[in-house]
């Protein structure tokens, strides 16, 4: 309990180092949000009438204050540049709420995409002995895992999109009017997501298979008469996958923090993309919660990493 | 020139087919009030001889572009959206329903009408809103909610007779109250903030009666009526928080989300009886240029403008493609303030080195029109062509003796900010480096994040050089505007009191032959002056899916639905 | 943003996995593992020093010579497909693909190793004495590497170019900045596992330095785990190097980088598809040329023993 207090502790303190900090990268980088929503035709009279409506006039401290106050009383705060109609600004918890199924939901697909072909692959690869398979296995992952993200969604929408048609690229179909469709289009990018990383679980599987193969206790097993698959399945695999889940819990942590470039790519409306364009709009309330999100998610699955590795290994401490 | 000449041609060829339509509303003229147009008028002569007919009846100052436009037309050819035409007679039952799906590049910055300042955004709020007057798709200006008006003698007073029959969103009739207010609002008479600059000249709006409204202004300005088209809302909406945006336009509003879109439905009550056909539109915020191509081919939108001419050609199969002179300037802009582009010599030596029919070639596929002024060779009462000054070609002879005659020999390092985000402006700026190594200008290219170039070029004037489009609305004085020595919009630091001094005579002439004549000096002197390396008026392609029918192209940024419809 | 740190970062996971196994294989049961001779030369080797030989040797080159001018327009070679003239086409300022991926590789490999080789040694010195000492430090080193793996690298690098002005150099440093957090937890991971080791207290026992204890006795040890690391990170480096190129922060145009091409090239993928393969690939073969090599150099570091 002592260990989760803190644990607790530690984390609200990285949490407001990175706010605070967000804080002073914005007082630094030039450009603010009132040029930016007005672009180039912006009259002086209705930049101070902005500045005023989204309440710039108070120094940057006092806001920063202000919202930090908010957040605590659990009030995200509004956005400066969407607003959900004519005069009401949007407020920071609907705007993320609005993206981050998409998000969501594309983690969920690449998951279940890089399990249902990374384990079997695995313990395939593990368990055959065969030199020639090892070696195709062995490059064809290596190469896999040399492909930048960017390449492969690009590469996708080439051949699935352009040349085989399977889907239209770009596309995006809204998870509120149609959610079948909506996940038919998530597939491709999700797949984008999935193989580098289906490559880097089945190398993974496959290198703590072979290290459980060589325990005592499945030597044990082999001497208490149980046969092969029976100890490759049971015993190796169930054991073997315990690294594994922590590995696949730190991709998801990544593919959840939002996939920059993959949402890019495809067009896909989640964290990621809102990211990006609420930095180059200045839209400071926006960036500041997103990173405490992406912050709160990193740390929270290298926390239950951290945990679960002292269940399987207690010599860390 | 002869290119010029061929572009403009073709442009108006293709507009006229996309035009058959409510064909009396051409017949415009600015100053003379509106022409007896109603939807019920025009929907039965929707021929091309009528159309021809009825603009040459156009009279005052618009008249000239409009005859010119028609012999235009009688010598097109069909491409494109010919085949609408007999169809849209045809089978007029089943133009109508359908949805359309059009793909945009930019999130929209405000759906407040006065508000919005953000051409992506006005191009679709065009749609929602109408003002007293209207564009049309020849640059003329049509009346929408207001049925006629008059303009006193001295240009001081301005009297709108409001339409009968124009019903807001919300089921409500316009009435003189709210066009009282609108107008207020924008002028800021309301608060004392004016949401659209040219409109803080109103002094009163008074109601007459229940039709009739008068508008008093501090100083005449022909150009004045072109700001009438600032949306007219229902009065007191502008300040009820959490509203939805009511207008009279085609089309209402149905919802907006962050990233992803606005979706509209037809207005069924619309004054122009007969439009719009489509039930619904969706403005759909794509990812990327790239992507857009992509769900064009793919089928997932119907409708994008502003392609590339790489993405214009992938599609000239699949898709109708239009292409037309954008209202966007693309310039090479100089800090005049800065060494040594303070030098004229350095600034003209810059502008013969460079080779604008290059820039074309490689960047806009050849489809852009080549200027050397600031102003829009579509607005042709006011255009003078100035090509001839610095030729379209590279002399980098004529370059180099400038520079040698300045004392820059050697050539000089230049640093181009360019917008990152403007794949157009960074092309450009790859070509201009290369053209200006062979007068031994060594210049480098500086992508910046938007924000930033707001922040530090446009506003900020810390720059050499920039690359850059500046988006003109149908106002000929617009672009010249910003040259003057103290206008706000002046980052180019060009200061000149000759041009200072017109100036303000062609905003004083009440006279548009002589304003035009004042505008045409004007232009002359930015181009001796070499104050801005303008290189062209890019094309904009739009890609039309061939489903279908009914789009108008219009020379100013926006996206008129309401004549669109679905051929199968 | 923050995959790239992320990514990086899983490899704590795997390289403990990876060198435990490597401990229990040694000298047993080697029946189910894969080919382990005892030869100082292997396949992967020679794969790896092939391809990478052969984009060093391309990339390095590219500084100097090239068959055509990178930035040479010609309108009437715009697009031309790959061909003996143009052996990888060329794109839409009619420019040679091949000269400018000659150009671009060498800008890649000096950027990605130059960030790989400074956030590299920031997390091994930090992440070996936090790793090793513990304490404040440790905690203090701790939050801010938490702190800058939830900061967008977007927002960072915006930050970096207003203060220190844009220029390859800067972007440089502002990379390894985003990069060094995740060198530090794997190389802390490792330390503070390897610290208590039997190997580690008799070391200790024998009065060896701290110093000594660090660099000489642990970090030896920790070299096949922090170089899978590197491999990501090298990756890693040439994405984020494009991703800046997209915002205009990365090498400007028109100099050519594999990122900004592979950008670039995005719009053109039906008009000229080799445009976008031609850098891709070029990345691809990069890193899996420099992965191969060190499978190579892992191999026969066990086949050693």
């Amino acid at each position: 309990m002592k260990y989760l207090g803190k644990k607790i502790i530690t984390l609200i303190m990285t949490l407001f180092l990175v706010s605070a900090a967000a804080f002073l990268a914005f007082q630094i980088i030039p450009g603010d949000v009132v040029a930016s929503i007005l672009g180039t035709e912006a009259t002086p009279e209705r930049e101070a009438q902005l500045r005023e409506e989204l309440g710039l006039n108070d120094p940057p401290l006092v806001r920063y204050v202000g919202w930090v106050t908010g957040v605590m009383k659990g009030d995200l705060g509004v956005s400066y540049r969407y607003s959900r109609n004519m005069n009401e600004m949007m407020p920071v918890a609907e705007l993320i709420g609005d993206k981050l199924p998409v998000t969501l939901w594309l983690a969920a697909v690449s998951l279940v995409l890089i399990i249902a072909v990374s384990i079997p692959l695995g313990v395939v690869w593990a368990k055959s002995g065969s030199h020639v398979l090892d070696a195709i296995l062995g490059v064809i992952t290596q190469a896999a895992m040399a492909v930048p993200s960017f390449f492969l969604g690009i590469l996708v929408t080439y051949l699935f999109g352009i040349l085989l048609k399977c889907f239209s690229p770009g596309g995006y179909v809204s998870y509120e009017t149609d959610f079948a469709g909506f996940l038919g289009y998530l597939f491709f990018p999700a797949m984008s997501v999935a193989l580098p990383k289906i490559a880097m679980t089945a190398r993974f599987l496959r290198n703590s298979m072979l290290t459980e193969m060589n325990a005592d206790y499945v030597r044990t097993a082999y001497s208490k008469g149980c046969g092969k698959e029976r100890v490759m399945y049971v015993h190796v695999l169930r054991n073997a996958m315990l690294p594994v889940v922590t590995f696949l819990g730190m991709i998801v942590a990544e593919i959840v923090a939002g996939s920059v470039v993959i949402e890019q790519v495809f067009g896909l409306p989640g964290i990621g993309r809102l990211l990006i364009s609420s930095i180059s709009t200045r839209d400071f309330p926006v960036v500041e919660i997103l990173i405490l999100y992406i912050t709160f998610v990193v740390i929270f699955v290298y926390f239950l990493v951290d945990i679960l590795y002292k269940v399987i290994d207690p010599r860390i401490s | 020139m002869k290119k010029d000449f061929h572009s403009k041609k073709d442009f108006h060829s293709k507009k006229k087919l996309c035009s058959f339509l409510f064909t009396a509303l051409l017949a415009m003229a600015v100053l003379g009030g509106c022409a007896d147009s109603t939807g019920e008028s025009s929907g039965d002569n929707s021929s091309m001889e009528s159309q021809a007919d009825s603009q040459g009846t156009g009279s005052g100052q618009e008249s000239g572009g409009t005859e010119e436009d028609s012999s235009a037309e009688e010598s097109a050819s069909g491409e494109g959206m010919s085949e609408a035409d007999p169809a849209g007679q045809d089978a007029a039952g089943d133009m109508y329903g359908g949805s359309v799906v059009v793909g945009i590049q930019q999130d929209i910055d405000s759906l407040d009408p006065h508000k919005a300042t953000a051409a992506g955004t006005k191009e679709i709020l065009f749609n929602i809103f109408e003002g007293l007057v209207k564009p049309d798709e020849n640059g003329n200006l049509i009346c929408a909610v207001a049925e006629d008006y008059t303009i006193s003698e001295d240009g001081l007073v301005y009297t709108f007779t409001l339409r009968d029959g124009v019903k807001f969103h919300n089921g409500n009739a316009v009435t003189a109250e709210d066009v009282k207010y609108s107008l207020e609002r924008v002028a800021g008479l309301l608060d004392g903030t004016p949401l659209i600059s040219t409109m803080k000249t109103i002094q009163a709006v008074d109601i007459i009666d229940e039709k009739t409204v008068q508008v008093t202004v501090d100083s005449a300005n022909t150009e004045l009526i072109y700001s009438f088209v600032a949306a007219v809302i229902p009065s007191g909406s502008g300040e009820d928080a959490g509203a939805d945006p009511i207008g009279t336009g085609p089309f209402s509003f149905v919802s907006y989300k962050p990233q992803e879109g606005i979706s509209l439905a037809k207005n069924p009550d619309y004054w122009q009886t007969g439009l719009p056909y489509l039930d619904s539109v969706e403005f759909r915020i794509t990812g990327s240029a790239d992507t857009a191509l992509m769900e064009l081919q793919g089928g997932t939108i119907d409708l994008y403008a502003y392609l590339t001419d790489s993405q214009a050609q992938a599609l000239k199969g699949s898709h109708q493609v239009i292409t037309a002179p954008s209202n966007v300037v693309q310039a090479l802009f100089l800090n005049n303030a800065l060494e040594p582009l303070n030098d004229v010599r350095v600034r003209q030596a810059i502008l013969y080195a460079l080779d604008k029919e290059a820039v074309n070639d490689f960047v806009g596929g050849g489809n852009g029109t080549l200027i050397s002024s600031a102003m829009l060779p579509t607005l042709k009462d006011y255009y003078v062509d100035l090509n001839e000054a610095y030729g379209t070609t590279a002399n980098v002879e004529k370059a180099k003796e400038l520079l040698a005659d300045a004392g820059f020999a050697e050539g000089f390092d230049l640093e181009i900010a360019i917008p990152a985000v403007y794949e157009f402006h960074m092309q450009t700026g790859e070509v201009v480096v290369e053209q200006l190594k062979a007068v031994g200008i060594n210049a480098t290219i500086k992508g910046m994040e938007w924000s930033t170039w707001l922040d530090e070029v446009y506003n900020g004037c810390q720059y050499a050089a920039t690359i850059s489009g500046i988006t003109c609305d149908m106002t000929p004085g617009y672009l010249l505007n910003r040259f003057q020595t103290d206008s706000s919009k002046n980052f180019i630091n060009f200061t000149n009191a000759e041009y200072d001094e017109i100036y303000v005579k062609a905003q004083e002439s009440l006279d548009s032959a002589e304003k035009a004549d004042y505008y045409k000096q004007l232009q002359k002197i930015l181009c001796d002056e070499a104050g801005t390396a303008f290189i062209q008026v890019p094309a904009n392609m739009t890609a039309i899916s061939r489903r279908l029918a009914g789009y108008k192209f219009y020379p100013i940024y926006v996206q008129d639905m309401s004549t669109v419809y679905i051929i199968e | 943003m923050a995959a790239y740190f992320v990514t990086g970062e899983m490899f704590q996971g795997k390289g403990r996995a990876k060198a435990d196994m490597k401990k229990k294989n040694r000298g047993r049961w080697r029946k189910n593992t894969p080919q382990r001779k005892n030869t100082p030369w292997n396949k992967y080797l020679t794969a790896g020093m092939v391809m990478t030989g052969i984009a060093l040797i391309l990339g390095v080159a590219g500084f100097f010579w090239t068959p055509y001018s990178t930035t040479a327009m010609s309108a009437s070679e715009k697009f031309a497909a790959p061909s003996l003239r143009h052996l990888f086409g060329t794109d839409n300022f009619g420019r040679d693909i091949f000269s400018r991926v000659m150009q671009g590789l060498g800008t890649t490999i000096v950027i990605s190793t130059l960030v790989v080789f400074f956030s590299g040694l920031a997390g091994i010195l930090l992440g070996a004495f936090t790793g090793y000492f513990g304490g404040v430090l440790d905690e203090v080193v701790m939050r801010i590497t938490d702190a800058l793996n939830g900061f967008p690298s977007i927002l960072l690098t915006l930050v970096i170019i207003s203060l220190l002005g844009s220029g390859r150099q800067n972007v440089i440093i502002s990379m390894s900045l985003v990069f060094t957090p995740s060198f530090v937890r794997i190389v802390r991971g490792e330390f503070i596992r390897l610290k208590d080791a039997d190997y580690i207290k008799r070391a200790r026992m024998m009065g060896a330095g701290k110093f000594r204890i660090l660099f000489v006795h642990i970090l030896p040890n920790i070299f096949s785990v922090f170089w899978v690391s590197v491999m990501i990170g090298f990756n890693n480096a040439i994405l984020a190097e494009s991703g800046m190129s997209y915002l205009g922060i990365g090498v400007q145009p028109p100099d050519a980088s594999l990122g900004n091409m592979l950008s670039d090239a995005q719009g053109y993928l039906q008009a000229a598809p080799w445009y976008a393969l031609a850098p891709g690939l070029t990345i691809v073969w990069l890193v899996l040329g420099f992965s191969l090599f060190s499978e190579g150099i892992r191999r026969r570091a066990e086949g050693k023993q």
